[in-house]
């Protein structure tokens, strides 16, 4: 005989005859029923009809029969309020019971009584049984609290629940005091201003006390519980920790990752140079490691916590990257999650192993997992500079299966390794061309498009290509269409004779077939373009793109230290703060990370300070009106992303344009210059700037405009080598525009003409941007003073030291060949800014390794002066803090080629005139760092 | 907290539905629906589903689908790991855990998940105390409950309800008294194509069954014990005396228990005792293919490999496949394109081979996926990490208990590439 009788049903009126069957004289029977009753509800039938006989059943010895009826009254007495009241004696009775399973069963079931006529009578019966002598009815009482709460939170306030419940976290037994956390957690969700879990160090240390010995569940409460507190120093944030790491070990899977969360957080309070430190970034890894070899459904959600976890402290997992491979019958949902931790662990270290991974996975059978492969290996080229090459090449590879979705994949990838290395890889565009009729996705298409107007110049055919493209040209997703017109236009700048015809044909599908705006506007903004300055256009369509981030996906950091407070949660599998999708908002607290206290001040490094302490204290960082302006104007002068590429000139334009329209009205003041509308002369900014930085300390953008240090000229040729020419120069930066600036004189008898200059490639590309124009011939003894303009666009190649420039100079004469060493900051280009959050994490994402220190000593400059002489040199502070004394500032730069370089500049008072300057220095291309410190001490000492 | 549970199987009808809160509507479940029907196959459904007023955080066991509704901000690893618990202790009570046991159970059932949670909280998960509370069916109960009229819930407070030891209930007697351990290793390994061991991990448990009487306690220690630096216990486990002294200290649970459970990563170095000779050839455009493996042992101290089991998904081209066998039994599925070869004992003197050829679709060009082959096995008597038990002893009791320690290793997620 099995329950499953229970489920049949005779034809006719099966209530009525559950009825009479319930009102049966025979206990058997009677219990029979209601089991019959029960066995309905679960599969969802409605049987609240029958409310009032099953009550009646209620006053029975019989425990079982009891419980069925308290199961069925919990259902229902939602929808029969009056009814249930009919309950309410039995249950007053019960809780007097000397059977404490009676007692507690009791209170519990009224708890689950929503309805609020019952609550009334329950607080007496409750009251009572929160000072329980039996420690099973007090826990089980203390969860009727949080249920009574959810019902009916004004009366639990008046009836003064809420503190007997918190006694209850003094409670002798671990058991009672974990369901009270568990309540008062659960209630103080719903209220997040009540300060219900009022954490000192007495009550942390009964819950620490009742964490060793209450069960698995309440271990998980209470861990949350304390992952809320605030220690006060690092002493008491370790000790903490040192209890709590045992938990590390427990065979629940939910406890292990609630203690990952305590001390991911608590860690944050300890110093770098702690031995503990270090033991405890060794203790972490296992107990995440184990968590893979669990059920699928608990790795996902420890995958999900992982990824966090990999972002904000790389160091737990850099040696465990195996255990993230993939096994082929792995859920796809666990596939996916591995292969994201994969390329965030990715190094120069494993790259291979990695690659090698990625490449099998892309020949499986799961599409979405394979795409996901293809595109890791992007990932990987963009992350792992020197995997580029093997990126590429794998590839390659992958695109000769001719799979389609590969294939596209590959394309979409293959675009964005263009972006981030130009002029490398160009060898594989025909494969790619080859592959053109089976792309049918917008995004490969787009990508291939881009591809081919990009390298226009270098693909003999690709107005063929693109023109194929056109035919189907309203068919296409707007994705394509906007490449396509881009692409166009970028190959008539390019080879403007033989695509006229084509050029013109897309600017009408843009602007005159087409019904979307954006597709419009672009259209017409560069039909007007081409119409009126062909050149500019070439500039602006043409002009540097910025260079694509290293990660993309990766999480901002301050939501990133949000989340890691909330690792376990559903918020770190989401990924997003609970406040952006927990149900209703209730107002969810915000959570930060500790700052870091220590019991003795130590110096701290830039990288734990400000990301530590979001909401904290701040170190005096700069935060003036001058900051905030500077801000503002550099959001104006920040590279455009995404949208029609613009010379960087052009900004600068309209960003004076706004800021002379919007300072006017505002000061007004008798010394300042308006601007004209066209053209901005070179010395505009500086009076400008002298103008305004009495009134605003401007820390950036109008000193953008002023020009860099200039060495004074050095004799590069001399006439006994040169037949008779000698050139001296030396290098300038102004505006954005690098230039050469060139003496020439002849010390020969005869007249020289028909100069021209040439360079061989070098480290950075640079390059003559015009002609070198020497306008009249030379005649003997005469000297000429020439700029040359510079671009760095021209070809590419390692020079050794890397600042070495080889020129070649020819005039009627002969060809003569000289070297010369460049002074860097002429690279530092006018957007080397760096935001502040951006700053710290590029400053933690670069490896040790790379770092350099420097000295420079003597300098009579302070630190006011040493920034803002470094400012002229397009060398930007970004913050400045003072640490015992000594200024610290922090600094950024960039160069022509998109490589960051970080500096941390410690200025150190020596004897009373000169000060040592501590330089570190931080790049992801180390070599540079000798030669930026050569700037630096440079634009410093002159 | 846990809201609900809805139990759904494969072909997507809730059997069974349980609210420890207010009545959520079971239409929630359509959410779950359209995931199921999204994810092809019942495992690829997420764990993690948002709808707008409440998650379902879902696990998928015996081909059940246990769905939890929850509707604040809870640990997801928590209800999940109570859902697995959940599963366990239907398995625990019924032998099996399916559609038809359920359904049969079906009061026992909501009377134990009303044990285990109240108001969303854990109550009792430890299956001692539950035991306690509702008793297993089992025939003889039935009967006798039907004639006395007495029942299977217990009306007493589970003695171990409260106690320091909430796993161990008191006045436990037994005539034999015996403690019998399981050393128990899975092999997780990945083998590229030429046979070399791209990732492999040992994860290993030592599952008990203890039947002693009164209130013993254990002490077990091991010849080498730093293998086991990554390690989860079970409660009972004294962890301040594993720190300091690497010995396992416990009063142990009554009946079967997992005591420990641990991880030997792909640092150190794992012995692989199996591999698989293999030539799988596709050629473009011809209806038929080569297949040809071969199994044969490698480190395996001696012992013998036992219970082989081939199994790989073979390319969706992949028509029909005749083979022979050189021992064992094999199938392919022409629908799922899953072949098995149900090996057995490997012999070293003769190797197990199975070859022969596939006819492939005329005309499409090769697959562009390789078979991926999974390999099951069973070792006797070993463990592969090395680890061995040094000796148990028992305090606090007078009697002399039997003890018995067996080892064995097996194949987990063990794949190789071809």
């Amino acid at each position: 005989m099995t329950d499953s009788k229970y489920f049949t049903t005779t034809k006719k009126g099966e209530i009525f005859e559950l009825k009479a069957e319930l009102n049966s004289d025979k206990k058997e029977k009677k219990k029979e029923a209601v089991k019959k009753v029960i066995a309905s509800m679960t599969v969802g039938k409605d049987v609240s009809a029958l409310f009032p006989d099953v009550v009646n059943c209620m006053q029975t010895d019989n425990l079982e029969l009891k419980k069925l009826v308290y199961l069925y009254l919990m259902n229902y007495a939602k929808s029969q309020p009056d009814m249930a009241i009919m309950a309410v004696n039995t249950f007053v009775k019960d809780c007097e019971d000397p059977n404490p399973l009676i007692r507690a069963l009791a209170v519990r079931t009224m708890g689950c009584i929503r309805v609020d006529k019952i609550t009334e009578y329950l607080c007496e019966p409750l009251r009572k049984c929160l000072k329980d002598e039996d420690p099973y009815v007090r826990k089980t009482a203390a969860v009727c609290v949080a249920k009574l709460h959810d019902i009916n939170a004004q009366l639990v306030e008046d009836q003064g629940f809420l503190d007997t419940l918190k006694d209850l976290i003094s409670d002798s037994n671990p058991m009672v005091v974990a369901n009270a956390v568990a309540a008062l957690s659960e209630i103080a969700e719903s209220h997040p201003s009540s300060n219900l879990l009022d954490l000192n160090p007495q009550s942390i240390n009964k819950l620490l006390t009742a964490l060793n010995e209450c069960t698995e569940w309440g271990q998980i409460f209470i861990l949350d519980c304390l992952a809320n507190y605030t220690p006060k120093d690092d002493r008491e944030a370790q000790s903490i920790c040192e209890r709590v790491t045992p938990r590390l070990s427990h065979a629940n899977s939910a406890v292990v990752l609630s203690a990952v969360k305590v001390l991911m957080k608590f860690m944050e309070m300890l110093s770098k140079d702690l031995d503990y430190y270090g033991t405890l970034l060794k203790k972490l890894a296992p107990p995440l490691v184990t968590l893979l070899s669990a059920e699928p459904e608990l790795q996902y959600v420890a995958l999900r916590n992982i990824n966090l976890i990999v972002q904000k402290r790389p160091e737990i997992l850099k040696h465990e990257m195996k255990v993230f491979f993939v096994k082929y019958n792995d859920p796809i949902y666990v596939k996916l999650e591995k292969l994201d931790i994969m390329i965030r662990l990715a190094s120069q270290a494993n790259i291979a192993q990695v690659l090698a991974e990625l490449k099998e996975y892309a020949t499986e059978v799961d599409v979405d997992f394979v795409r996901k492969a293809v595109r890791a290996i992007g990932r990987c080229a963009i992350k792992v500079e020197q995997s580029a090459e093997r990126c590429v090449s794998t590839l390659l590879d992958l695109i000769q299966t001719k799979v389609n979705y590969v294939v596209q994949e590959a394309i979409v990838v293959i675009k964005d390794i263009f972006r981030k290395y130009p002029n490398k890889y160009e060898s594989v565009i025909a494969t790619l061309c080859e592959n053109l009729d089976s792309l049918d996705e917008p995004e490969a298409r787009a990508a291939m498009i881009w591809i081919v107007g990009e390298y226009a110049e270098r693909i003999d055919n690709a107005d063929e290509l693109l023109e194929s493209f056109l035919e189907g040209f309203h068919d296409e997703s707007t994705q394509v269409q906007l490449q396509l017109l881009t692409a166009i236009v970028k190959l008539f700048l390019k080879k403007p004779t033989e695509t006229q015809e084509l050029v013109q044909q897309v600017l009408s599908l843009a602007t005159q077939d087409s019904d979307n705006p954006d597709l419009r506007d672009r259209g017409y903004i560069y039909w007007r373009l081409l119409s009126t300055d062909p050149v500019a256009a070439k500039e602006v369509v043409l002009a540097e793109k910025p260079l694509i981030s290293e990660e993309t996906d990766l999480i901002e950091p301050t939501l990133l230290d949000e989340l890691i407070c909330y690792i376990g949660t559903l918020a770190s599998v989401y990924h997003k703060p609970p406040s952006a999708f927990v149900e209703g908002g209730r107002g969810v607290v915000h959570k930060s990370l500790p700052p870091r206290t220590a019991s003795s001040e130590s110096t701290e490094s830039p990288e734990t300070a400000p990301a530590g302490a979001p909401s904290g204290e701040q170190p005096d960082v700069i935060p003036t009106q001058g900051d905030l302006l500077g801000d503002l104007l550099n959001l104006d002068l920040g590279p455009p992303v995404g949208g029609p590429p613009l010379t960087t000139s052009s900004v600068q334009m309209g960003a004076v344009d706004l800021l002379g329209g919007g300072l006017d009205s505002l000061i007004g003041g008798p010394n300042f210059v308006a601007p004209p509308a066209a053209t901005v002369p070179p010395n505009l900014g500086t009076s400008m700037g002298s103008g305004l930085s009495d009134l605003f300390d401007l820390t950036s953008g109008v000193g953008t405009l002023s020009g860099s240090y200039v060495a004074p000229k050095a004799v590069w040729l001399p006439a006994m080598k040169a037949k008779g020419l000698e050139i001296s120069g030396t290098f300038t930066r102004q505006v954005g525009s690098i230039s050469m600036d060139l003496q020439l004189t002849n010390k020969a008898l005869q007249v020289m003409t028909d100069f021209a200059i040439q360079f061989n490639r070098n480290s950075f590309g640079l390059a003559p941007a015009a002609p070198l124009q020497v306008h009249a011939p030379l005649s003997p003894n005469q000297t000429v003073e020439i700029s040359l303009p510079l671009n760095t666009v021209g070809s590419v190649m390692k020079m050794e030291p890397l600042n070495n420039l080889q020129v070649a100079v020819k005039n009627n004469i002969d060809v003569f060949y000289f070297s010369t060493l460049y002074p860097l900051h002429i690279l530092f280009v006018e957007d080397g800014k760096m935001d502040r959050q951006m700053f710290l994490a590029t400053w933690k994402d670069i490896p040790n390794e790379n770092e350099a220190q420097f000295q420079i000593r003597d300098c009579s400059l302070n630190a006011e002066a040493v920034s803002s002489r470094l400012q002229s040199s397009n060398i930007f502070t970004v913050a400045k803090r003072n640490v015992e004394g000594q200024d610290m500032l922090y600094q950024s730069l960039k160069l022509t080629n998109g490589i960051w370089v970080l500096a941390e500049l410690r200025i150190q008072p020596g004897n009373p005139s000169f000060t040592d300057l501590e330089l570190s220095l931080k790049c992801r291309a180390p070599e540079v760092s000798q030669h930026v410190y050569q700037a630096y001490e440079t634009i410093l000492k002159n | 907290m846990i809201h609900s549970l809805f139990l759904i199987n494969s072909s997507g009808d809730i059997f069974l539905e349980k609210h420890w809160k207010s009545v959520v509507s079971r239409s929630v479940c359509d959410y779950f629906f359209e995931a199921q029907e999204r994810a092809t196959e019942a495992e690829n459904v997420p764990p993690v589903i948002p709808t707008p007023h409440h998650y379902l955080l879902s696990v998928y066991r015996h081909k059940i689908f246990f769905v939890a509704v929850i509707q604040t901000e809870v640990p997801p690893l928590f209800v999940i790991e109570f859902l697995h618990r959940v599963v366990d202790t239907f398995q625990d009570y019924f032998g099996v855990c399916s559609e038809p046991v359920i359904k049969d159970n079906v009061v026992v059932v909501y009377e134990v998940l009303e044990e285990m949670l109240d108001n969303g909280f854990p109550l009792a998960t430890e299956s001692n105390i539950l035991k306690e509370l509702i008793k297993p069916p089992t025939i003889l109960r039935t009967v006798v409950n039907t004639i006395t009229g007495s029942t299977n819930v217990g009306d007493q407070l589970p003695t171990g309800q409260l106690s320091v030891v909430p796993w161990r209930r008191t006045g436990v007697k037994y005539t034999n008294n015996e403690a019998y351990f399981d050393v128990i290793e899975e092999i997780d390994a990945i083998i590229d194509k030429s046979g070399s061991t791209i990732t492999a991990e040992i994860q290993g448990v030592i599952d008990a069954c203890v039947k002693l009487t009164g209130m013993p306690d254990l002490t077990l220690s091991f010849m080498n014990p730093r293998l086991l630096d990554d390690v989860s216990f079970h409660p009972c486990v004294r962890f301040k005396r594993w720190e300091s002294e690497r010995i396992l200290s416990f009063i142990p649970p009554d009946g079967n228990f997992r005591l420990l459970s641990y991880h030997v990563s792909a640092q150190n170095l794992v012995a692989i005792p199996v591999y698989v000779k293999h030539s799988i050839s596709f050629r473009d455009s011809s209806s038929l293919g080569r297949f040809e493996i071969t199994v044969g042992p490698k480190q395996t101290m001696g012992k013998t490999i036992e219970g082989v089991m081939v199994t790989s998904q073979m390319p969706k081209g992949v028509l029909n496949m005749s083979l022979a066998p050189s021992q064992g039994t094999h199938t392919f599925d022409p629908v799922t394109k899953m072949l098995s070869w149900d090996v057995g004992k490997i012999n070293p003197q003769k190797l197990p081979s199975l070859k022969g050829t596939m006819s492939l679709q005329a005309g499409a060009s090769k697959p562009d996926e390789n078979p991926t082959i999974n390999l099951q096995f069973k070792i006797q008597q070993l463990a592969i990490s090395g680890l061995k038990v040094n000796r148990l002893d028992m305090y606090g009791e007078k009697y002399k208990p039997f003890k018995g320690i067996k080892y064995m290793t097996k194949a987990g997620k063990f794949q190789v590439r071809t």
